[in-house]
């Protein structure tokens, strides 16, 4: 087995014993932090299916976070929680805006494509922010979480391997599709599209499916990140969001099945820890703990190509 | 319909389309000249306004600033250019995207470790306060003064590209690096020199602008992308297009906002009208951005050759 894989693999065991040990650490915040990382984990794991396989560069992933979101926000409002109709609406509308934005974006390509995606994101978030009856730019709070059958929501544990379960799941749905010919297609149109062409596959529809499936995984995403915080508001869509979860892929490694998910580790401990561990080194440094989180950034744009995936793997090639 | 009104809102999209003009510039020429995709350029914006609201407190005068902080903020660009953003041209633009987002989180943490969390306010200078009758509306002075400058800025660069070595050099650099390069023009200070006039210019907006709204951290990030919006609209390295676009898209966000009410009230109910306008008018120059990639990805006015 690969050093990755291996890597994977612990990653996952290590969440699916977390609850344990944080139980008996006696620390119920880091439930929060470790919730939030494997939702936030299931929406990359989806930016990775278009970014990393297709070579879509999408600037505007979060707008299926929010969309998500907002599909369970919006019939709580209505004081429906039935949780069928929640994730129904999610996947639907999730897959639907992919499918309506990605005929339009899908014609372009390269910086274009970045462009695009991001205006169809931009979209989405001022049409929130301007909709007055679901809390405009102060967002809406949830007050029950979704109703499913045999588990309780409510129950921090049931919530936290509910989403971990989802993960586990967008990670194999992920390693199926890239592994099948249509992913081998997809591959190709990101190594050469006009070559994919000429071989008389359609590409445009099979980068559109793509684009589709990794616009239900986040939007699926987005509805349990709404169930999580209980509230929710348009700050989800922000264009910087969409940033960030690149930043967590390409960290990760992109094109790498288990890529997103140490991308996500690193990102959210860094951004949980940088400003304690900087407060430890000289006391009033930890405000100014986005310096050196912009400077890794930088650094691992113009030193660690590959990720965090690329180092696994190093050895192997040695 | 109110005559004066009309005027403001106009006035106020061409002041909107001339600050946009002034980011959207250096944007154009750094994107059409070295492939290079700079979200940090706001950051350019935000420190233009804080050097010029550093002077101007200590020593009262807006032109000083103006003089102190021009030249700084192209320092600062040449600064980044030559220290990283040199090292990325070789890249995809997927890493320019990063990288540059790691700098605006570096850029504005500095200003917020110089400058504090709190915004900082201008005040108007004394010359340009007091408003001004024109075609039946009360305008500030200090905002035709930003709609002049702006124009004035747009001509001086289209002289300095269309009638002097520099630009000459500039348009070569863009349409053809190698050659420029095999010519024996130092292509690297060139592009430095490219950086530095694009990070003044958008500095002037900043500064401009900070009288009005204040010097705050994250005001380069809410620009930025609408000047990206602005030379996808007017095609990637085209001047003329980033000047075309630019007002396009400030007058139509500006009377966007004020009319698309009374507009859409012409063939639906007042109450859907009222709640579909804002949201419309705040999304009108992306639908706008979007259609046009659709229709004419190469945008309204692509430079003729690259």
């Amino acid at each position: 087995m690969k050093g990755e894989t291996i890597a994977g693999w612990g990653l996952l065991a290590l969440l699916a014993v977390a609850p344990f040990a944080i139980a008996a650490a006696g620390q119920p915040f880091l439930m929060d932090l470790a919730t939030r990382l494997i939702i936030i984990a299931i929406g990359a794991v989806s930016l990775n299916l278009i970014l990393g396989y297709g070579g879509m560069v999408s600037f505007g992933h979060a707008a299926f976070l929010g969309l998500g979101a907002y599909a369970v926000g919006i019939p709580a409002y209505y004081d429906i929680y039935d949780g069928w109709v929640h994730l129904l609406a999610a996947l639907a509308v999730g897959a639907a805006f992919a499918f309506v934005t990605g005929v339009m974006s899908l014609r372009t390509k390269g910086v274009h494509f970045i462009m695009i995606t991001m205006a169809f994101a931009q979209m989405v978030y001022f049409l929130f922010v301007s909709l007055e009856e679901y809390g405009a730019d102060d967002g809406l709070v949830i007050y029950e979480r979704s109703a499913v059958p045999l588990i309780d929501l409510h129950d921090d544990t049931t919530f936290y391997y509910l989403c971990l379960l989802s993960l586990i799941a967008a990670l194999f749905i992920v390693h199926r599709v890239v592994n099948a010919r249509f992913g081998m297609v997809l591959q190709g149109t990101k190594s050469n599209d006009q070559r994919m062409q000429a071989l008389g596959f359609p590409t445009f529809r099979y980068r559109l499916v793509a684009y589709m499936i990794a616009g239900a995984i986040c939007a699926y995403a987005g509805a349990l990140l709404g169930n999580f915080t209980e509230f929710i508001s348009p700050d989800m869509m922000d264009w910087t969001r969409s940033g960030e979860l690149i930043f967590m892929v390409v960290l990760g490694g992109t094109g790498r099945l288990y890529g997103p998910i140490f991308g996500v580790a690193v990102f959210i401990l860094l951004e949980e820890y940088l400003e304690v561990i900087m407060n430890a080194v000289h006391p009033g440094a930890g405000v100014y703990w986005h310096f050196a989180f912009g400077l890794l950034l930088v650094l691992v744009v113009l030193f660690a190509r590959g990720g965090i995936s690329g180092m696994l793997r190093r050895p192997e090639h040695a | 319909m109110d005559l004066a009104l009309f005027t403001t809102q106009m006035l106020n999209g061409l002041q909107l389309g001339v600050l946009l003009f002034l980011v959207a510039a250096g944007l154009t020429l750094i994107f059409g000249i070295m492939d290079f995709i700079n979200l940090a350029h706001g950051a350019f914006y935000m420190i233009g306004a804080y050097f010029c609201g550093t002077v101007v407190a200590v020593t009262g005068s807006f032109l000083l600033g103006l003089l102190v902080a021009l030249p700084l903020t192209a320092a600062v660009g040449y600064a980044a250019e030559v220290s990283i953003a040199r090292s990325l041209y070789t890249r995809d633009h997927l890493d320019h995207v990063l990288a540059t987002f790691g700098l605006i989180l570096i850029a504005d943490t500095s200003v917020h470790f110089f400058w504090g969390a709190e915004g900082m306010g201008i005040p108007t200078p004394w010359w340009a306060q007091g408003r001004v009758p024109f075609a039946g509306a009360e305008i500030p002075v200090f905002r035709l003064v930003i709609v002049c400058t702006g124009l004035a800025v747009a001509v001086g660069l289209w002289l300095l590209v269309s009638r002097t070595r520099l630009g000459m050099l500039i348009r070569a650099g863009a349409s053809n690096r190698a050659m420029v390069q095999a010519l024996g023009v130092d292509i690297q200070r060139l592009f430095a020199i490219v950086f530095a006039i694009g990070a003044a210019m958008a500095g002037l907006a900043g500064l401009m602008i900070a009288p009005i709204t204040e010097a705050s951290i994250g005001m380069g990030n809410e620009i930025i992308i609408v000047a990206f919006v602005v030379i996808i609209i007017g095609g990637i390295g085209s001047i003329k297009g980033a000047f075309i676009g630019a007002l396009i898209v400030g007058v139509i966000d500006t009377m966007g906002r004020s009319y698309l009410d009374v507009l859409l009230a012409t063939f639906m109910t007042s109450d859907y009208a009222e709640t579909a306008a804002p949201a419309l008018s705040a999304m009108l120059i992306y639908i706008l951005m979007a259609a046009i990639l659709v229709i004419r990805p190469q945008g309204l006015f692509p430079p003729r050759t690259r």
